[in-house]
Protein backbone atom coordinates (compact mmCIF):
# COMPACT_ATOMS: atom_id res chain seq x y z
CA UNK A 1 0.00 0.00 0.00
CA UNK A 2 1.22 3.48 -0.85
CA UNK A 3 2.06 5.49 2.21
CA UNK A 4 -0.43 8.22 2.60
CA UNK A 5 1.16 11.49 1.70
CA UNK A 6 0.66 13.88 4.50
CA UNK A 7 0.64 17.45 3.36
CA UNK A 8 0.99 20.13 5.92
CA UNK A 9 0.68 23.78 5.25
CA UNK A 10 3.53 26.17 5.62
CA UNK A 11 3.28 29.87 5.32
CA UNK A 12 5.86 32.42 4.36
CA UNK A 13 7.50 34.00 7.31
CA UNK A 14 9.84 36.95 7.60
CA UNK A 15 12.13 37.04 10.60
CA UNK A 16 14.83 39.39 11.67
CA UNK A 17 18.02 37.68 12.74
CA UNK A 18 20.25 39.99 14.71
CA UNK A 19 21.53 42.61 15.32
CA UNK A 20 21.91 41.07 18.79
CA UNK A 21 22.09 37.46 17.66
CA UNK A 22 25.30 35.92 19.06
CA UNK A 23 26.09 34.00 15.88
CA UNK A 24 26.15 37.10 13.69
CA UNK A 25 29.56 38.05 15.15
CA UNK A 26 28.71 41.60 16.07
CA UNK A 27 25.88 43.74 14.90
CA UNK A 28 24.83 42.25 11.61
CA UNK A 29 21.11 42.10 10.95
CA UNK A 30 19.69 39.66 8.44
CA UNK A 31 16.08 39.78 7.36
CA UNK A 32 15.20 36.26 6.31
CA UNK A 33 12.19 35.42 4.17
CA UNK A 34 11.40 31.83 5.03
CA UNK A 35 9.35 29.08 3.52
CA UNK A 36 9.23 26.54 6.30
CA UNK A 37 12.89 26.21 7.24
CA UNK A 38 14.19 27.15 3.80
CA UNK A 39 15.61 30.58 3.20
CA UNK A 40 13.94 32.18 0.19
CA UNK A 41 15.63 35.52 0.50
CA UNK A 42 18.22 36.98 2.80
CA UNK A 43 18.74 40.72 3.11
CA UNK A 44 21.63 41.94 5.25
CA UNK A 45 21.47 45.30 7.00
CA UNK A 46 24.76 46.78 8.11
CA UNK A 47 25.87 50.13 9.44
CA UNK A 48 25.15 49.77 13.16
CA UNK A 49 28.83 50.36 13.88
CA UNK A 50 29.40 53.16 11.39
CA UNK A 51 31.78 55.73 12.83
CA UNK A 52 32.76 57.64 9.70
CA UNK A 53 36.38 56.53 9.63
CA UNK A 54 36.85 57.89 6.09
CA UNK A 55 35.54 61.33 7.00
CA UNK A 56 37.65 61.39 10.16
CA UNK A 57 40.72 60.35 8.20
CA UNK A 58 40.28 63.29 5.84
CA UNK A 59 40.41 65.65 8.80
CA UNK A 60 43.49 64.24 10.50
CA UNK A 61 47.13 64.19 9.49
CA UNK A 62 48.65 60.97 8.18
CA UNK A 63 50.29 60.27 11.55
CA UNK A 64 47.27 61.11 13.65
CA UNK A 65 44.95 58.86 11.63
CA UNK A 66 46.91 55.67 12.37
CA UNK A 67 44.85 54.72 15.46
CA UNK A 68 41.69 54.86 13.33
CA UNK A 69 42.95 51.83 11.44
CA UNK A 70 43.11 49.85 14.71
CA UNK A 71 39.40 50.22 15.09
CA UNK A 72 38.53 48.74 11.73
CA UNK A 73 39.03 45.07 12.33
CA UNK A 74 39.55 45.16 16.07
CA UNK A 75 40.63 41.55 16.46
CA UNK A 76 43.57 41.89 14.12
CA UNK A 77 44.47 45.54 14.61
CA UNK A 78 48.14 44.82 13.94
CA UNK A 79 47.41 43.82 10.35
CA UNK A 80 45.37 46.96 9.75
CA UNK A 81 48.22 49.09 11.07
CA UNK A 82 50.66 47.32 8.77
CA UNK A 83 48.33 47.93 5.84
CA UNK A 84 47.92 51.58 6.73
CA UNK A 85 51.61 52.34 7.17
CA UNK A 86 52.48 50.50 3.96
CA UNK A 87 50.04 52.68 2.05
CA UNK A 88 51.29 55.89 3.63
CA UNK A 89 54.93 54.93 3.06
CA UNK A 90 54.22 54.33 -0.59
CA UNK A 91 52.55 57.73 -0.81
CA UNK A 92 55.46 59.43 0.96
CA UNK A 93 57.98 57.51 -1.13
CA UNK A 94 59.94 56.14 1.81
CA UNK A 95 60.84 52.61 2.74
CA UNK A 96 61.19 51.03 6.14
CA UNK A 97 64.58 49.51 7.04
CA UNK A 98 65.06 45.76 6.74
CA UNK A 99 64.77 45.01 10.45
CA UNK A 100 61.50 46.92 10.73
CA UNK A 101 60.13 45.02 7.74
CA UNK A 102 60.91 41.67 9.37
CA UNK A 103 59.38 42.80 12.66
CA UNK A 104 56.23 43.95 10.87
CA UNK A 105 55.93 40.68 9.00
CA UNK A 106 56.33 38.83 12.27
CA UNK A 107 53.72 40.83 14.18
CA UNK A 108 51.31 40.79 11.25
CA UNK A 109 51.43 37.01 11.26
CA UNK A 110 50.83 37.06 15.01
CA UNK A 111 47.75 39.12 14.28
CA UNK A 112 46.73 36.55 11.70
CA UNK A 113 47.07 33.74 14.23
CA UNK A 114 45.04 35.73 16.74
CA UNK A 115 42.27 36.49 14.24
CA UNK A 116 42.10 32.99 12.77
CA UNK A 117 42.11 31.32 16.17
CA UNK A 118 39.12 33.43 17.22
CA UNK A 119 37.44 32.62 13.93
CA UNK A 120 38.09 28.91 14.51
CA UNK A 121 36.72 29.03 18.04
CA UNK A 122 33.58 31.01 17.28
CA UNK A 123 32.83 29.32 13.98
CA UNK A 124 32.85 25.85 15.48
CA UNK A 125 30.98 27.16 18.52
CA UNK A 126 28.21 28.48 16.27
CA UNK A 127 27.87 25.10 14.68
CA UNK A 128 27.81 23.32 18.00
CA UNK A 129 31.31 22.27 19.04
CA UNK A 130 31.93 24.03 22.33
CA UNK A 131 35.25 22.44 23.29
CA UNK A 132 37.67 24.09 20.83
CA UNK A 133 36.35 27.57 21.67
CA UNK A 134 37.81 27.67 25.18
CA UNK A 135 41.13 26.20 24.05
CA UNK A 136 41.30 28.66 21.16
CA UNK A 137 40.69 31.60 23.47
CA UNK A 138 43.52 30.39 25.72
CA UNK A 139 45.93 30.47 22.77
CA UNK A 140 44.66 33.86 21.72
CA UNK A 141 45.33 35.13 25.22
CA UNK A 142 48.98 34.18 24.79
CA UNK A 143 49.20 36.32 21.66
CA UNK A 144 47.59 39.20 23.54
CA UNK A 145 50.20 38.82 26.28
CA UNK A 146 52.94 38.85 23.67
CA UNK A 147 51.52 42.06 22.18
CA UNK A 148 51.48 43.57 25.64
CA UNK A 149 55.11 42.62 26.10
CA UNK A 150 55.90 44.15 22.72
CA UNK A 151 54.23 47.54 22.95
CA UNK A 152 52.12 47.77 26.10
CA UNK A 153 48.77 47.47 24.36
CA UNK A 154 46.80 44.28 23.95
CA UNK A 155 44.00 44.94 21.50
CA UNK A 156 44.43 48.23 19.66
CA UNK A 157 48.18 48.23 19.32
CA UNK A 158 49.22 51.04 16.92
CA UNK A 159 52.68 49.51 17.01
CA UNK A 160 53.86 49.95 13.40
CA UNK A 161 54.69 53.52 12.49
CA UNK A 162 55.08 55.30 9.18
CA UNK A 163 58.70 54.51 8.29
CA UNK A 164 59.21 51.59 10.64
CA UNK A 165 57.99 50.43 14.02
CA UNK A 166 57.50 52.23 17.33
CA UNK A 167 60.21 50.48 19.29
CA UNK A 168 62.74 47.73 18.79
CA UNK A 169 61.90 44.29 20.11
CA UNK A 170 63.57 42.72 23.14
CA UNK A 171 65.29 39.37 23.40
CA UNK A 172 62.80 38.41 26.09
CA UNK A 173 59.93 38.92 23.63
CA UNK A 174 61.68 36.92 20.93
CA UNK A 175 62.26 34.01 23.29
CA UNK A 176 58.66 33.98 24.41
CA UNK A 177 57.42 34.17 20.83
CA UNK A 178 59.74 31.41 19.70
CA UNK A 179 58.49 29.19 22.46
CA UNK A 180 54.90 29.90 21.37
CA UNK A 181 55.68 29.16 17.74
CA UNK A 182 57.31 25.83 18.54
CA UNK A 183 54.40 24.78 20.70
CA UNK A 184 51.48 26.08 18.66
CA UNK A 185 51.37 23.40 15.89
CA UNK A 186 50.70 20.71 18.50
CA UNK A 187 47.67 22.70 19.70
CA UNK A 188 46.53 22.91 16.09
CA UNK A 189 46.75 19.12 15.92
CA UNK A 190 44.44 18.95 18.93
CA UNK A 191 41.82 21.19 17.36
CA UNK A 192 41.98 19.35 14.09
CA UNK A 193 41.53 16.03 15.88
CA UNK A 194 38.36 17.42 17.41
CA UNK A 195 36.93 19.04 14.31
CA UNK A 196 38.37 18.23 10.90
CA UNK A 197 37.21 14.64 10.49
CA UNK A 198 34.26 14.96 12.84
CA UNK A 199 31.14 13.55 11.19
CA UNK A 200 28.77 16.17 12.58
CA UNK A 201 31.11 18.92 11.47
CA UNK A 202 31.31 17.51 7.97
CA UNK A 203 27.54 17.11 7.80
CA UNK A 204 27.12 20.76 8.62
CA UNK A 205 29.78 22.20 6.32
CA UNK A 206 30.48 19.96 3.30
CA UNK A 207 28.52 21.22 0.32
CA UNK A 208 27.12 24.23 2.18
CA UNK A 209 27.44 27.74 0.76
CA UNK A 210 29.12 26.60 -2.44
CA UNK A 211 30.47 29.33 -4.69
CA UNK A 212 32.45 28.63 -7.86
CA UNK A 213 35.81 30.21 -8.64
CA UNK A 214 34.49 32.49 -11.41
CA UNK A 215 31.59 33.62 -9.31
CA UNK A 216 33.79 34.25 -6.28
CA UNK A 217 36.06 36.51 -8.35
CA UNK A 218 33.05 38.26 -9.84
CA UNK A 219 31.75 39.01 -6.37
CA UNK A 220 35.13 40.41 -5.39
CA UNK A 221 35.83 37.91 -2.64
CA UNK A 222 39.36 37.79 -1.28
CA UNK A 223 41.45 36.03 1.32
CA UNK A 224 40.52 32.60 2.61
CA UNK A 225 37.00 32.96 1.26
CA UNK A 226 38.32 33.21 -2.30
CA UNK A 227 41.04 30.61 -1.88
CA UNK A 228 38.47 28.13 -0.61
CA UNK A 229 36.98 28.25 -4.11
CA UNK A 230 40.29 27.21 -5.62
CA UNK A 231 41.67 30.56 -6.75
CA UNK A 232 45.34 30.93 -5.95
CA UNK A 233 45.40 34.63 -5.12
CA UNK A 234 47.34 35.93 -2.17
CA UNK A 235 48.71 39.46 -2.07
CA UNK A 236 51.57 38.35 0.16
CA UNK A 237 52.73 36.12 -2.66
CA UNK A 238 51.89 38.10 -5.81
CA UNK A 239 52.55 41.66 -4.68
CA UNK A 240 54.81 41.15 -1.68
CA UNK A 241 55.14 43.91 0.86
CA UNK A 242 57.38 44.08 3.94
CA UNK A 243 59.48 40.91 4.16
CA UNK A 244 57.08 38.45 2.58
CA UNK A 245 59.38 38.01 -0.41
CA UNK A 246 62.16 36.85 1.91
CA UNK A 247 60.30 34.09 3.74
CA UNK A 248 58.99 30.81 2.47
CA UNK A 249 55.38 29.86 2.87
CA UNK A 250 52.68 27.96 1.05
CA UNK A 251 49.30 29.33 0.09
CA UNK A 252 46.64 26.76 1.00
CA UNK A 253 44.00 26.53 -1.71
CA UNK A 254 40.69 24.67 -1.54
CA UNK A 255 38.71 23.01 -4.29
CA UNK A 256 34.99 22.79 -3.74
CA UNK A 257 34.29 26.34 -2.58
CA UNK A 258 32.08 25.21 0.29
CA UNK A 259 32.26 25.95 4.01
CA UNK A 260 34.45 22.94 4.66
CA UNK A 261 37.12 23.95 2.15
CA UNK A 262 37.19 27.47 3.48
CA UNK A 263 37.70 25.97 6.92
CA UNK A 264 40.60 23.84 5.66
CA UNK A 265 42.22 26.84 3.98
CA UNK A 266 42.15 28.92 7.15
CA UNK A 267 43.45 26.07 9.27
CA UNK A 268 46.26 25.69 6.74
CA UNK A 269 46.95 29.41 6.99
CA UNK A 270 47.31 29.13 10.77
CA UNK A 271 50.10 26.60 10.30
CA UNK A 272 51.75 28.72 7.61
CA UNK A 273 51.60 31.77 9.87
CA UNK A 274 53.63 30.03 12.56
CA UNK A 275 56.08 28.95 9.87
CA UNK A 276 56.51 32.58 8.75
CA UNK A 277 56.97 33.84 12.32
CA UNK A 278 59.62 31.19 12.93
CA UNK A 279 61.55 32.20 9.83
CA UNK A 280 61.32 35.88 10.74
CA UNK A 281 62.80 35.23 14.17
CA UNK A 282 65.58 33.13 12.74
CA UNK A 283 66.48 35.58 9.97
CA UNK A 284 65.90 38.83 11.85
CA UNK A 285 68.60 41.25 10.65
CA UNK A 286 70.29 43.84 12.85
CA UNK A 287 69.98 47.55 12.22
CA UNK A 288 67.71 50.51 12.77
CA UNK A 289 63.92 50.17 13.07
CA UNK A 290 62.99 53.56 11.66
CA UNK A 291 63.60 54.94 8.18
CA UNK A 292 66.15 57.72 7.84
CA UNK A 293 63.72 60.38 6.64
CA UNK A 294 63.37 62.97 9.42
CA UNK A 295 60.94 65.16 7.46
CA UNK A 296 58.50 62.32 6.95
CA UNK A 297 58.73 60.19 10.10
CA UNK A 298 58.06 60.90 13.74
CA UNK A 299 61.16 61.47 15.89
CA UNK A 300 61.99 58.85 18.56
CA UNK A 301 60.04 59.28 21.78
CA UNK A 302 63.02 59.56 24.12
CA UNK A 303 64.42 62.42 22.03
CA UNK A 304 61.06 64.24 22.17
CA UNK A 305 61.22 64.20 25.95
CA UNK A 306 64.81 65.46 26.04
CA UNK A 307 65.27 67.78 23.12
CA UNK A 308 63.23 70.85 22.15
CA UNK A 309 63.86 70.64 18.38
CA UNK A 310 62.50 67.11 18.27
CA UNK A 311 59.48 68.18 20.31
CA UNK A 312 58.69 71.01 17.90
CA UNK A 313 59.22 68.73 14.96
CA UNK A 314 56.83 66.14 16.35
CA UNK A 315 54.24 68.80 17.12
CA UNK A 316 54.36 70.12 13.56
CA UNK A 317 54.10 66.63 12.06
CA UNK A 318 51.09 65.67 14.17
CA UNK A 319 49.14 68.91 13.86
CA UNK A 320 50.07 70.24 10.43
CA UNK A 321 51.43 67.13 8.77
CA UNK A 322 54.35 66.66 6.40
CA UNK A 323 54.55 68.21 2.95
CA UNK A 324 54.26 65.55 0.28
CA UNK A 325 53.70 65.59 -3.47
CA UNK A 326 50.25 65.54 -5.03
CA UNK A 327 49.07 62.17 -6.27
CA UNK A 328 47.00 59.14 -5.49
CA UNK A 329 47.84 55.60 -4.55
CA UNK A 330 46.07 52.39 -3.72
CA UNK A 331 47.95 49.85 -1.64
CA UNK A 332 46.47 46.54 -0.61
CA UNK A 333 47.67 44.12 2.03
CA UNK A 334 46.53 40.66 2.95
CA UNK A 335 44.83 40.83 6.34
CA UNK A 336 43.25 37.73 7.93
CA UNK A 337 39.87 38.58 6.41
CA UNK A 338 41.04 39.25 2.89
CA UNK A 339 42.29 42.23 0.95
CA UNK A 340 42.46 45.43 2.95
CA UNK A 341 43.19 48.37 0.67
CA UNK A 342 43.85 51.99 1.39
CA UNK A 343 43.27 54.55 -1.34
CA UNK A 344 44.77 57.95 -0.64
CA UNK A 345 44.39 61.12 -2.66
CA UNK A 346 46.93 63.72 -1.63
CA UNK A 347 46.55 67.38 -2.50
CA UNK A 348 49.98 68.30 -1.17
CA UNK A 349 48.91 69.13 2.38
CA UNK A 350 49.52 67.14 5.53
CA UNK A 351 46.06 65.59 5.51
CA UNK A 352 44.73 63.16 2.92
CA UNK A 353 42.21 64.76 0.57
CA UNK A 354 40.41 61.45 0.28
CA UNK A 355 40.97 58.36 2.36
CA UNK A 356 39.16 55.26 1.26
CA UNK A 357 39.23 51.97 3.11
CA UNK A 358 38.46 48.92 1.01
CA UNK A 359 37.29 46.57 3.72
CA UNK A 360 37.13 42.83 2.98
CA UNK A 361 34.32 42.23 5.48
CA UNK A 362 32.11 44.72 3.64
CA UNK A 363 32.45 42.78 0.40
CA UNK A 364 32.09 39.42 2.12
CA UNK A 365 28.91 40.49 3.89
CA UNK A 366 27.46 41.52 0.52
CA UNK A 367 27.76 37.95 -0.76
CA UNK A 368 25.63 36.53 2.07
CA UNK A 369 22.32 36.70 0.13
CA UNK A 370 23.95 34.65 -2.62
CA UNK A 371 25.33 32.03 -0.21
CA UNK A 372 22.23 31.72 1.96
CA UNK A 373 19.59 31.57 -0.75
CA UNK A 374 17.93 28.19 -0.95
CA UNK A 375 19.60 26.81 2.17
CA UNK A 376 18.32 26.19 5.67
CA UNK A 377 18.41 28.62 8.59
CA UNK A 378 21.12 26.50 10.18
CA UNK A 379 23.24 26.99 7.05
CA UNK A 380 22.96 30.76 7.41
CA UNK A 381 24.91 30.43 10.65
CA UNK A 382 27.54 28.29 8.96
CA UNK A 383 27.81 30.81 6.13
CA UNK A 384 28.24 33.80 8.42
CA UNK A 385 30.98 31.98 10.27
CA UNK A 386 32.79 30.81 7.18
CA UNK A 387 33.11 34.18 5.45
CA UNK A 388 34.74 35.49 8.62
CA UNK A 389 33.39 39.03 8.91
CA UNK A 390 34.00 41.65 11.55
CA UNK A 391 31.39 44.35 11.59
CA UNK A 392 33.75 47.05 12.82
CA UNK A 393 35.54 46.76 9.52
CA UNK A 394 32.38 46.31 7.48
CA UNK A 395 30.74 49.48 8.77
CA UNK A 396 33.88 51.54 9.27
CA UNK B 1 50.95 43.58 -18.94
CA UNK B 2 52.13 46.96 -17.75
CA UNK B 3 49.48 49.47 -16.79
CA UNK B 4 50.69 51.87 -19.48
CA UNK B 5 50.03 49.19 -22.10
CA UNK B 6 46.49 48.77 -20.79
CA UNK B 7 46.02 52.50 -21.18
CA UNK B 8 47.28 52.29 -24.78
CA UNK B 9 44.73 49.60 -25.52
CA UNK B 10 41.91 51.69 -24.09
CA UNK B 11 43.11 54.69 -26.08
CA UNK B 12 43.25 52.64 -29.26
CA UNK B 13 39.75 51.29 -28.84
CA UNK B 14 38.02 54.36 -27.37
CA UNK B 15 40.09 57.38 -28.47
CA UNK B 16 37.30 59.87 -27.76
CA UNK B 17 36.68 58.75 -24.21
CA UNK B 18 40.08 59.16 -22.55
CA UNK B 19 40.45 62.55 -20.89
CA UNK B 20 43.60 62.24 -18.84
CA UNK B 21 46.28 59.71 -17.90
CA UNK B 22 48.48 60.14 -14.87
CA UNK B 23 51.21 58.13 -13.28
CA UNK B 24 52.29 58.40 -9.67
CA UNK B 25 54.64 56.01 -7.83
CA UNK B 26 54.24 53.44 -10.59
CA UNK B 27 50.44 53.42 -10.49
CA UNK B 28 48.52 54.58 -13.53
CA UNK B 29 45.10 56.18 -13.39
CA UNK B 30 42.96 56.91 -16.42
CA UNK B 31 40.20 59.51 -16.37
CA UNK B 32 37.31 58.76 -18.71
CA UNK B 33 34.06 60.34 -19.79
CA UNK B 34 31.15 58.67 -18.10
CA UNK B 35 28.85 58.18 -21.12
CA UNK B 36 30.28 54.93 -22.51
CA UNK B 37 31.68 53.61 -19.25
CA UNK B 38 29.77 50.35 -19.47
CA UNK B 39 31.12 49.57 -22.97
CA UNK B 40 34.66 50.26 -21.83
CA UNK B 41 34.29 48.06 -18.78
CA UNK B 42 32.83 45.16 -20.72
CA UNK B 43 35.78 45.46 -23.10
CA UNK B 44 38.24 45.47 -20.18
CA UNK B 45 36.48 42.54 -18.58
CA UNK B 46 36.12 40.36 -21.68
CA UNK B 47 39.24 41.02 -23.74
CA UNK B 48 41.47 37.93 -23.34
CA UNK B 49 44.68 39.97 -23.07
CA UNK B 50 43.31 42.33 -20.44
CA UNK B 51 40.82 40.09 -18.62
CA UNK B 52 40.31 42.44 -15.66
CA UNK B 53 37.94 40.06 -13.91
CA UNK B 54 38.27 41.29 -10.35
CA UNK B 55 36.76 44.63 -9.38
CA UNK B 56 38.70 45.54 -6.25
CA UNK B 57 36.82 48.63 -5.30
CA UNK B 58 34.40 51.34 -6.37
CA UNK B 59 34.35 54.61 -4.50
CA UNK B 60 33.36 58.20 -4.98
CA UNK B 61 35.45 61.32 -4.46
CA UNK B 62 34.40 64.93 -4.09
CA UNK B 63 36.54 67.66 -5.70
CA UNK B 64 34.41 70.63 -4.70
CA UNK B 65 35.89 73.73 -6.32
CA UNK B 66 39.04 71.87 -7.33
CA UNK B 67 38.07 70.34 -10.63
CA UNK B 68 35.81 71.16 -13.54
CA UNK B 69 33.36 68.46 -12.60
CA UNK B 70 32.67 67.98 -8.94
CA UNK B 71 32.58 64.21 -8.46
CA UNK B 72 34.67 61.31 -9.54
CA UNK B 73 33.86 57.62 -9.33
CA UNK B 74 37.02 55.59 -8.91
CA UNK B 75 37.26 51.96 -10.00
CA UNK B 76 40.19 49.73 -9.11
CA UNK B 77 40.53 46.76 -11.43
CA UNK B 78 42.76 43.72 -11.25
CA UNK B 79 43.28 40.62 -13.31
CA UNK B 80 43.72 37.47 -11.24
CA UNK B 81 44.90 35.59 -14.32
CA UNK B 82 47.44 38.09 -15.68
CA UNK B 83 48.27 39.85 -12.39
CA UNK B 84 47.98 43.41 -13.63
CA UNK B 85 45.99 46.32 -12.32
CA UNK B 86 44.67 49.68 -13.46
CA UNK B 87 42.72 52.52 -11.91
CA UNK B 88 39.83 54.00 -13.87
CA UNK B 89 38.17 57.27 -12.92
CA UNK B 90 34.97 58.66 -14.35
CA UNK B 91 34.00 62.32 -14.08
CA UNK B 92 30.51 63.07 -12.81
CA UNK B 93 28.69 66.40 -12.71
CA UNK B 94 27.92 68.18 -9.48
CA UNK B 95 24.22 68.74 -10.19
CA UNK B 96 22.21 65.54 -10.16
CA UNK B 97 25.26 63.28 -10.27
CA UNK B 98 24.61 59.98 -12.01
CA UNK B 99 26.53 57.24 -13.79
CA UNK B 100 25.80 53.78 -15.17
CA UNK B 101 26.01 50.94 -12.70
CA UNK B 102 28.61 48.24 -13.39
CA UNK B 103 26.48 45.60 -11.71
CA UNK B 104 25.84 43.78 -15.04
CA UNK B 105 29.59 43.06 -15.26
CA UNK B 106 30.67 42.63 -11.65
CA UNK B 107 28.21 41.44 -9.03
CA UNK B 108 30.61 42.68 -6.35
CA UNK B 109 29.91 46.30 -7.30
CA UNK B 110 26.55 46.07 -5.54
CA UNK B 111 27.43 47.33 -2.08
CA UNK B 112 30.27 49.57 -3.21
CA UNK B 113 27.85 51.52 -5.40
CA UNK B 114 25.29 51.66 -2.64
CA UNK B 115 27.94 53.09 -0.36
CA UNK B 116 28.98 55.71 -2.92
CA UNK B 117 25.31 56.68 -3.21
CA UNK B 118 25.01 56.79 0.56
CA UNK B 119 28.09 58.95 1.06
CA UNK B 120 28.06 61.20 -2.03
CA UNK B 121 24.56 61.02 -3.45
CA UNK B 122 25.76 59.69 -6.79
CA UNK B 123 22.94 57.83 -8.57
CA UNK B 124 23.96 54.57 -10.22
CA UNK B 125 21.58 54.00 -13.12
CA UNK B 126 20.48 50.41 -13.51
CA UNK B 127 21.39 49.36 -9.97
CA UNK B 128 18.68 46.95 -8.78
CA UNK B 129 18.63 47.98 -5.14
CA UNK B 130 19.99 51.49 -4.64
CA UNK B 131 19.30 52.23 -0.99
CA UNK B 132 21.37 53.77 1.76
CA UNK B 133 23.60 51.16 3.32
CA UNK B 134 25.67 52.44 6.23
CA UNK B 135 23.40 55.27 7.31
CA UNK B 136 19.74 55.00 8.31
CA UNK B 137 17.33 55.19 5.40
CA UNK B 138 15.80 58.49 6.55
CA UNK B 139 19.16 60.24 6.92
CA UNK B 140 19.45 63.64 5.26
CA UNK B 141 22.53 64.77 3.41
CA UNK B 142 25.62 62.99 2.13
CA UNK B 143 28.35 62.90 4.78
CA UNK B 144 31.50 62.47 2.70
CA UNK B 145 30.79 65.54 0.57
CA UNK B 146 33.26 68.28 1.33
CA UNK B 147 30.54 70.78 2.25
CA UNK B 148 29.07 68.47 4.90
CA UNK B 149 30.19 69.53 8.40
CA UNK B 150 32.53 67.17 10.25
CA UNK B 151 30.54 67.42 13.48
CA UNK B 152 27.38 66.31 11.72
CA UNK B 153 24.12 68.03 10.85
CA UNK B 154 22.57 70.80 12.94
CA UNK B 155 19.36 68.90 13.39
CA UNK B 156 19.59 65.62 15.30
CA UNK B 157 18.53 62.50 13.43
CA UNK B 158 14.87 61.72 14.37
CA UNK B 159 15.70 58.08 15.08
CA UNK B 160 18.08 59.13 17.84
CA UNK B 161 15.53 61.53 19.38
CA UNK B 162 13.10 58.63 19.46
CA UNK B 163 15.62 56.54 21.40
CA UNK B 164 16.16 59.38 23.88
CA UNK B 165 12.41 59.72 24.37
CA UNK B 166 12.04 56.03 25.01
CA UNK B 167 14.92 56.03 27.48
CA UNK B 168 13.19 58.80 29.40
CA UNK B 169 9.90 56.95 29.33
CA UNK B 170 11.36 53.69 30.59
CA UNK B 171 13.23 55.43 33.40
CA UNK B 172 10.26 54.87 35.71
CA UNK B 173 10.92 51.15 35.61
CA UNK B 174 14.50 51.60 36.75
CA UNK B 175 15.74 49.81 39.84
CA UNK B 176 15.66 52.11 42.85
CA UNK B 177 17.59 50.23 45.53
Amino acid sequence: MEPEEKTFETRDLTISMGPQHPATHGVLRLVLDLDGENVVKCTPYVGYLHRGVEKLGENRTYFAALPLSDRLDYISSMNNNVGYVNAVEKLFGIEAPERAKFIRTMVAEMGRVSSHIIWLGTHVLDIGATTPFLHAMAQRERIMDLFEMLCGARLTVSYPRVGGVRNDISQEFLDALYEFVLEFPSHMDDYETLVTENRIWKDRTVGIGVISAEEAINWGLTGGTLRGSGVDYDIRRYAPYDAYDKVEFDVPVGKAGDCYDRYLVRVGELRQATRIIKQCIERLPAGPTMADAPKLTLPPKDMILKDMEHLIHQFILITKGPSIPEGEIYVATEVPKGELGFYFVSDGTGKPYRMRVRAPSFVHASVLPRLCKGGLIADVIANIGTIDIVLGECDR
Amino acid sequence: MEASQIVEKIRERFPEEVLDVREFRGQVSVTLKKERILDIFSYLHDDPDLFLDYLIDVCGADYLGKKRKRFEVVYHLYSIKHRHAVRIKAEVDGDEPSIDSVMPIWAGANWHEREAYDMYGIIFKGHPDLRRILLPEDWEGYPLRKDYPLKGPEKEWPGFLEVLDKAKKYKEFEWRG
